[in-house]
């Protein structure tokens, strides 16, 4: 395989004064998982957008497929969507469908399905989760937080993608189905053999999602390496961050009481 | 103490001009996606059905007490030139120019704008707008075009409907409370009507079900975090499209009835 799956290279995005992304480089090889950890407010979740195509980069260059994607015009833009999944922070469900809808919505409105089959595709997928058929009749306000996720999952590997995002897979979950999660996510991104893209501040997940690690702090990616290399890779902001300290180079903007 | 206020006139007229612009390339985005197909029929249904159906009591209701007092109000101003025999072409011709298209739209501005603001602006602080752009699917294409459909394919019928109500209600004042003629009434309702009266009302609740379902979508689609700004989004919306019905109301009546 000559290139990577997703490829970013001076990847920049500012919001008025404020610098969020300072120059990007990323690569992520087909059928690995990357997962990019970094404080709130770092930035992760612009740089997740700017891949997905959410948001426009200020300049850089983001490759799926060695195709260039920044800049695309709406009609190419789908077909790259097509590859794509994403699993939202807060499931981002549709909460006007019930879950068998949800979970049906692109196989139904972007692939044209016949809805009987699609509502099979989506049976199968929330089993997949280890949610029953009576789940698809319900509401998502009808669900808990950790059912909720697992709906979005389902639904982000409904149509196969080739890629699939997770935005904070485990934040607001109790630590036993945060694990759930994970083993969900693992399973199903190898099932797919499908490439992986996380965002999360959650140690104990990024270290079982991931076959890579990214840090990202103050617009740049300080550091990557492969997952087993993290504890003792000898750069203090990451051995800060890995170890919830609050003492260390990364200093919290807090104002003394 | 000149230069601040100059700094602040330029600021807002800015802000001004650049709203403009934003909302103007929306609008063209999402006629344009209105208009291509795909339709997704079913959303279009579930609009008209809001839009339209569910604002009959409210609109209804507006209606009936317009006409009515319209006829009443006309018969202590019109008894004192003795016209009181113009009543039922005042209330018919106010009605279906003016009052049937600006009253039923600034109730449905208020009861469905600031719902589709709400709607759509929560849809947008939970990421289910990028959600559906993850799906592949265009969110002004799933969430915009059939909202503007529906708004202006219904609303003309929801003021059709207003009119007959609102001349029911003048009828029954002048009827009931005024001892007019019933036959007479109705035959000079009819009579001095013309089809430009209905015509140009129409064309009016035409234009405003856009700039409702417009200002709605707009507000709703571009608003940003969290509650406080879905709120903000809601009173926007509302505010927005009452201001801009109250003014294209002005320049549709010259274009049709200025000489």
């Amino acid at each position: 395989m000559a290139f990577p799956k997703i490829s970013l290279r001076g990847v920049t995005k500012a919001f008025g004064p404020k610098q969020v992304l300072k120059g990007i480089d990323l690569d992520v090889a087909e059928g690995k998982s990357m997962v990019v950890i970094g404080g709130s407010g770092t930035g992760k979740s612009v740089l997740l957008k700017c891949i997905l195509g959410l948001m426009r980069p200020d300049a850089g260059s983001i490759k799926i497929d060695d195709v260039e994607t920044v800049g695309l015009d709406s009609g190419s833009r789908e077909d790259v969507m097509r590859k794509f999944g994403m699993l939202f922070q807060g499931g981002a469900l549709f909460d006007s469908l019930r879950v068998w809808e949800n979970v049906a919505f692109g196989p139904i409105q972007s692939d044209g399905m016949a809805p009987a089959k699609a509502r099979g595709v989506a049976i199968a997928k929330l089993g997949a989760v280890g949610l029953g058929p009576e789940i698809g009749e319900l509401f998502p306000s009808e669900l808990s937080g950790g059912m909720q996720k697992r709906v979005a999952l389902a639904r982000a590997i409904a149509r196969e993608p080739e890629i699939i995002f997770f935005d904070e897979p485990t934040t607001g979950l109790d630590p036993i189905m945060a694990d759930v999660i994970n083993e969900l996510v693992v399973k199903c991104v190898s099932a797919l053999g499908a490439t992986a893209v996380s965002i999360t501040h959650d140690m104990a997940s990024a270290r079982k999602i991931g076959h890579r690690i990214a840090m990202l702090y103050d617009g740049k990616l300080i550091w990557q390496g492969p997952v087993g290399e993290i504890d003792h890779c000898g750069n203090p902001h990451v051995e800060q961050f890995i170890h919830g300290r609050a003492e260390g180079p990364i200093q919290m903007q807090v104002r003394k009481l | 103490m000149n230069v601040p206020l100059v700094t602040l006139l330029g600021r807002v007229t800015l802000g001004f001009l650049a709203g403009i612009g934003a909302v103007t390339t929306f609008a063209g985005e999402a006629i344009r996606h209105a208009v291509q197909p795909p339709y997704y029929r079913r959303q279009i249904g579930q609009q008209m059905l809001e839009i339209g159906y569910y604002s009959l009591p409210v609109v209804g209701l507006t209606a009936i007490f317009t006409g009515m007092v319209l006829a009443l109000q006309s018969y202590t101003g019109f008894a004192r030139f003795s016209a009181e025999s113009a009543i039922p072409n005042v209330v018919v011709v106010s009605l279906t120019r003016e009052l049937g298209p600006v009253l039923a739209s600034l109730m449905v501005a208020g009861r469905v704008g600031a719902a589709m603001a709400a709607e759509i602006g929560t849809m947008r602080v939970t990421e289910q707008i990028d959600a559906l752009d993850t799906l592949s699917t265009d969110p002004l294409k799933y969430l915009v075009a059939p909202r503007l459909i529906a708004g202006i394919v219904t609303m003309p019928l929801l003021v059709l409907v207003a009119d007959i109500i609102g001349v029911l209600g003048g009828y029954l004042v002048s009827i009931y409370k005024l001892d007019f003629n019933a036959v007479a009434y109705l035959r000079n309702t009819i009579d001095f009507l013309q089809f430009q009266d209905v015509f140009s009302g129409l064309v009016k609740a035409a234009v405003f079900g856009f700039l409702i379902t417009l200002m709605g979508c707009y507000h709703g689609y571009t608003s940003k975090g969290g509650a406080q700004g879905v709120g903000m989004a809601t009173t926007n919306a509302v505010v927005s499209a009452s201001i801009l019905i109250l003014t294209f109301n002005y320049f549709i009546t010259e274009a049709f009835f200025a000489r």
